[in-house]
């Protein structure tokens, strides 16, 4: 073992070696390793995120769900609703019209029975003025004998 | 054993154990004192330490913070085993600390798995072009060891001026552990501990690979039909001593910078 002028030789490789290291080597590598470990942080905050926001749409979208749901059963029961109402509604009419219709109906046969009636009457009132004429061979005088016409009338 | 046949294999021990070493006075290959360059280790050193920072570089060039390719998470691995490492051991900030001990940590690491070669393989291949010896282990060199040891140090010494101060330096030094009035005690304990972090960082790694290194040139000595089960076992357990040392020397040296950043 002997200690020559290699020991000062190779303190300046060693020198010159840890230089470069710290120089060229270590910095970029470990600013790598660094970004590397802020990139995968970054990603699994963005995952959890993610995941989160999903389970808030999730929630959102059934919540929609049931509420659309409700609302269109709402409708649809109005409309059942609305619907009988309407054909009720239309059957009252159509009753009331048909009720109408038969008053009318009768009203005019009435009339038209009133009517036949009357000129039935008058008719006759005249066959047997003409036949009492006839009998009686004379014209009877219609304004002297209008009083038994008219109990004559009232009578048929 | 013959008497001549332990002289063979003292010999090959002992060829294991020199340097390929330049004279700097002469500029020729020999040994010249302290002026002297183990070309060997430097060397293995600086070829391992190309491969360990380019390997790293290009994956620093090509990173993403995307999906990262295989070399990536191969540097990134070690990048974060670094990382934590430091988080646990320092307490403070520094630029300087991560990438001091990942270079410790790789660069010890590849040249303790130099020690995983055969032992003559490298040497055999230079023998053909010339080269009497060669140790391709450059940290069975105390020069490498000491050098790293003696660097973090330095960096201790600055660490404890640049964080607590001129006055703040000398108060802990001369008034701890034992109080104001045993000052002389307590700075010649403070002193023997901070010796004693270089010598014994540098020791540990250096004992560990040279003892593991002679183990392998022993094993290299014995019949062939033994060795390669007995060098299996050493391998295997060597792989262990290699991790475990350079594992040692970056934490160790962590800590000693942690305990020069705060004050006590």
């Amino acid at each position: 073992m002997e200690i020559n002028f290699t020991l000062i030789g190779e303190m300046i490789t060693f020198a010159l070696f840890v230089w470069f290291t710290m120089k060229f080597i270590w910095p970029p590598v470990t600013k790598a390793m660094a970004d590397r470990q802020k990139k995968i942080a970054d990603g699994l905050e963005a995952a959890e995120h993610g995941k989160n926001s999903l389970e808030v749409a999730k929630k959102k979208a059934s919540q929609m769900l049931t509420e659309t749901r409700k609302d269109s059963s709402q409708i649809i029961d109005e409309a059942n609703s609305r619907a009988v109402k309407i054909v009720d509604e239309a059957k009252a009419r159509a009753t009331q019209e048909g009720q109408q219709i038969i008053v009318n109906a009768q009203s005019e046969i009435d009339l038209q029975v009133e009517r036949t009636k009357e000129a039935l009457r008058k008719e006759v009132v005249d066959i047997a003025m003409m036949g009492a004429s006839k009998i009686l061979s004379k014209d009877v005088d219609k304004t002297t004998h209008k009083k038994l016409l008219d109990e004559l009338i009232s009578a048929i | 054993m013959s008497t001549a046949a332990v002289k063979q294999s003292g010999g090959f021990v002992q060829e294991h154990l020199y340097h390929l070493q330049l004279n700097l006075h002469t500029m020729k290959i020999g040994d010249g004192g302290f002026w002297t360059l183990n070309l060997d280790t430097i060397a293995v050193s600086l070829i391992i330490g190309f491969i360990f920072l380019g390997l790293f570089w290009y994956a620093a060039l090509h990173v993403t913070s995307g999906k990262p390719g295989k070399l990536q998470n191969l540097v990134e691995i070690m990048l974060s085993f670094v990382q934590d490492c430091v988080k646990e051991a320092f307490q403070g900030k520094s630029a300087l600390i991560g990438p001091l001990a990942l270079t410790i940590f790789i660069w010890a690491f590849l040249l303790n798995c130099m020690d995983l070669l055969p032992v003559d393989f490298i040497p055999s291949i230079l023998h053909l072009f010339g080269v009497e010896y060669f140790r391709s282990v450059p940290t069975d060199d105390p020069n490498l060891t000491f050098a790293m040891s003696l660097s973090v140090t330095l960096l201790i010494i600055i660490y404890n001026f640049t964080s607590k101060g001129l006055v703040g330096l000398s108060k802990e030094v001369l008034f701890q552990p034992f109080g104001k009035w045993f000052f002389p005690v307590n700075a010649a304990f403070r002193i023997i501990e901070e010796a004693v972090k270089p010598v014994s960082l540098s020791l540990r790694l250096f004992g560990n690979m040279f003892a593991g290194e002679v183990i392998f040139v022993l094993i290299a000595l014995i019949p062939w039909w033994s060795q390669w089960p007995l060098g299996f076992a050493w391998s295997v357990f060597h792989v262990l001593v290699i991790t475990i040392q350079a594992y040692i020397f970056m934490m160790l040296t962590i800590v000693y910078l942690s305990m020069a950043h705060q004050s006590h």
